[in-house]
């Protein structure tokens, strides 16, 4: 029950921090929003920036141009990233959280001497394509079809919620490959090369009013079964793997954001007046802000204890869904509580008399996502009461 | 890094759910509700396993363990609803004579909690000294000393208390230091045993959940209380890695900001006992609210553990001023 950092990871953690004090503050501001091409080139920028210094893929294989190193300096990174307000991930996302752990664990070599470099070092984004209009929370049900011909599969479908389809070079895209099989029998995991013939992107606004999802139609789209991943018809078991580390580790960094987000939001209510009095003169509004921050605490070190299971597995746990579960909706209530101090200076969608107003407008709204990504919160709950439980299935 | 429980960790936590198992079964704790909840046998098996001696070193004839390790114990004697004064004698281990070899019964009160008064004492009857933590310092009463006015009927059928208007001085024992150590190991101790019950009422309610047919299927299949039993889980995970984080901290306190570590954890296992053991109960439908099952116990126990050290609402002020109050990087563990 250690948790502490070993030396040799306190010494990575001295050699990251202080190169990444230049690197940030060296690395130009960011684009606009909704410049998706010129949001690719600074999002894959700085993630060469960071394999040329050796910091991608800390826990990647060493083989496939990854760290090699173990998984708590995987968390080291997380917070010395966070602490110095480095570059968000962005359109690497994907291709580095799960699309290139999955290749790690189920593709073949040459799939992974394909792709994994690439990812790496920026050259590569990958986008998602899992959900359908039909199948949402029903993943299984999915109907975008690839037939067999030849040595190809000729795909056709419609995918939906795809971040960043629009400057992504492949799809991690799940196919029915079987439509007489039981349904989670019959679906397969593909490589998709995004510039391929017959691909339609049609952008979609979030509520946000950010557009970086797309829905993308297949219209006879051919690519060789060699981007196969995981056998035909063994999809479902591949997507879960896909799944174990979208839900498990993929949102750590944000993890340590949100202490910082809990700080801001101290800072908020001692500056806010309400009623005569500080906001944060009310102890309902401190006991609030205290309990959040012992969640907050608890979750992280539920992370701690996932990570010490997952150096054992490789990929982790069914608990994922539990820190998923109490992540999201501990990141709502950060930000609903702080869009409450700010009071009327949460009308706006920037800075109000030297109030973070922005970042807890766009923070409430952004994490009504978290909820419905990745499989919602009762899809969530369902899986723990399944697979962890035991329960029987419902009907 | 691996914040696992080890093997031998695993194995002493097994040795006491063994005994556990073995001793406090529902009829055992039927049983000691015409014993006031204390039962002599029962407190020397709990000190011949070593109970109070974990933490005492070797050449005094300890187990020389950590806070961590008895973390691990704690959560055991928590999931059996083990009753009596077992954190506080723990912590007296070596204030008491006696106290590590389960010769002296020790009991206590943190009076610097926000909910100090009025002041309940547990287990009046059954107590040879008193530990009494003060903002700045630390004090024991014997028993004879203390003047008490007894009360008939107590929430827990296994806890009595008796009301004290106002304590003796005492003998005191440590200053402020001493007080906030053993203020913290306490928390660490009882945090375990709320996780215990956390833990304990989620077992139980799932296995009525399989078990129980309505509609023609079991009840555990309905979304309803899945979804009830799935929430069960996760504060029981939170509160799980929470407290072994306090025992962790307590035993390595380079390693992260202690002091909100504990009180984080005593807020989480006891938010998660006090919601899980109600879940239970709701589960069970009309036998949940009875006397005839376990579940009344755990909740009930759930009131005296909970405001041992101060309560849900004491943490999250203490853990939201210190954010403002102390310097450098907001860290947990």
């Amino acid at each position: 029950m250690d948790p502490r950092y070993s030396e040799s990871d306190q010494r990575f953690r001295r050699q990251l921090r202080s190169w990444l004090e230049e690197a940030v503050r060296t690395y130009p501001d960011p684009p606009g929003e909704e410049d998706w091409a010129l949001r690719r080139e600074y999002d894959t920028g700085w993630q060469r920036k960071l394999y040329e210094a050796g910091y991608a893929g800390i826990s990647w294989p060493a083989e496939f141009g990854g760290r090699g190193a173990p998984l708590s300096e995987q968390l080291v990174y997380y917070e010395e990233i966070a602490r110095a307000r480095a570059p968000y991930i962005g359109v690497n996302f994907v291709g580095m959280l799960h699309g290139g752990p999955t290749l790690i664990v189920e593709g073949t070599s040459e799939q992974k001497r394909a792709h994994l470099d690439r990812i790496l070092c920026g050259e590569e984004v990958w986008c998602q394509g899992f959900s359908e209009p039909g199948a949402g929370s029903d993943l299984a049900s999915l109907q975008t079809r690839a037939l067999r011909d030849g040595d190809d599969y000729i795909i056709r479908g419609h995918k939906t919620w795809t971040s960043f389809a629009q400057v992504a070079d492949f799809c991690e895209l799940l196919v029915r490959t079987d439509a007489d099989a039981p349904k989670h029998r019959g679906i397969t995991w593909l490589i998709v090369p995004m510039d391929a013939a017959g691909i339609e992107i049609r952008p979609l606004r979030t509520l946000v009013g950010s557009g970086e999802f797309s829905e993308v139609f297949f219209d006879d789209v051919r690519v060789p079964i060699s981007n196969r991943v995981g056998a035909e018809n063994e999809g479902w078991r591949v997507a879960n793997v896909t799944l174990r580390f979208e839900r498990g580790t993929s949102f750590a960094s944000e993890m340590v954001e949100l202490r910082q987000l809990v700080g801001e939001l101290v800072d908020a209510s001692r500056r806010v007046t309400r009623g005569g009095a500080r906001a944060w003169d009310d102890s309902g509004l401190r006991r609030e802000v205290g309990r959040l921050q012992a969640e907050l605490d608890g979750l992280w070190a539920m992370l701690k204890l996932s990570v010490s299971q997952a150096s054992q597995s490789g990929v982790p746990g069914l608990g994922g869904s539990a820190l998923k579960l109490i992540y999201s909706e501990l990141y709502q209530r950060i930000a609903e509580l702080g869009l409450r101090v700010l009071g009327r200076a949460g009308l706006a969608r920037e800075d109000v008399a030297g109030l973070p107003a922005e970042r807890f407008v766009f923070g409430s709204m952004q994490s009504l996502s978290l909820t419905i990504a990745a499989g919602t919160s009762q899809i969530q709950r369902n899986i723990i009461a399944e697979r962890i439980l035991g329960l029987p299935k419902e009907g | 890094m691996d914040f696992q429980p080890s093997p031998e960790q695993l194995g002493l936590q097994e040795g006491i759910r063994n005994f556990c198992t073995g001793n406090l079964d529902l009829a055992a704790l039927r049983g000691l509700e015409d014993k006031g909840g204390f039962d002599p046998g029962l407190w020397r098996g709990l000190a011949d396993l070593g109970v109070f001696q974990l933490r005492l070193e070797d050449g005094a004839g300890g187990l020389a363990l950590g806070a961590a390790d008895a973390a691990l114990v704690f959560e055991e004697l928590g999931r059996a609803l083990c009753p009596g004064p077992l954190a506080w004698t723990e912590l007296a281990r070596r204030l008491v004579e006696g106290a590590s070899q389960g010769a002296r019964v020790v009991g206590g009160i943190d009076l610097a909690a926000a909910n100090a008064t009025p002041i309940v004492i547990e287990h009046p009857d059954s107590l040879d000294s008193l530990l009494v933590l003060l903002p700045d310092g630390v004090r024991i009463l014997e028993a004879e000393e203390i003047e008490s006015q007894a009360i008939g009927r107590s929430i827990d059928p296994l806890t009595p208390v008796a009301y004290v208007a106002s304590l003796p001085p005492g003998r005191e024992v440590g200053g402020r230091d001493e007080a906030q150590r053993l203020r913290l190991e306490g928390m660490g101790l009882v945090s375990a045993q709320l996780l215990g019950i956390a833990e304990a009422t989620l077992t139980i309610a799932l296995d009525y959940a399989k078990e129980r047919e309505q509609f023609g299927r079991p009840i555990g299949s309905f979304q309803a209380l899945k979804h009830m039993l799935s929430d069960m889980f996760a504060r029981q995970e939170l509160a799980r890695a929470s407290v072994y984080a306090a025992g962790a901290l307590l035993d390595w306190p380079e390693a992260g900001d202690v002091e909100r570590t504990v009180r984080g954890a005593k807020l989480l296992a006891g938010d998660a006992a006090m919601k899980n053991a109600r879940a239970c109960i709701q589960i069970h439908g009309g036998m949940g609210y009875t006397w005839e099952v376990s579940d009344h116990y755990y909740l009930k126990r759930c009131q005296v553990w909970n405001s041992t050290f101060g309560d849900v609402e004491d943490q999250s002020l203490e853990i939201a001023e210190a954010l403002v109050a102390g310097p450098g990087e907001n860290r947990g563990i």
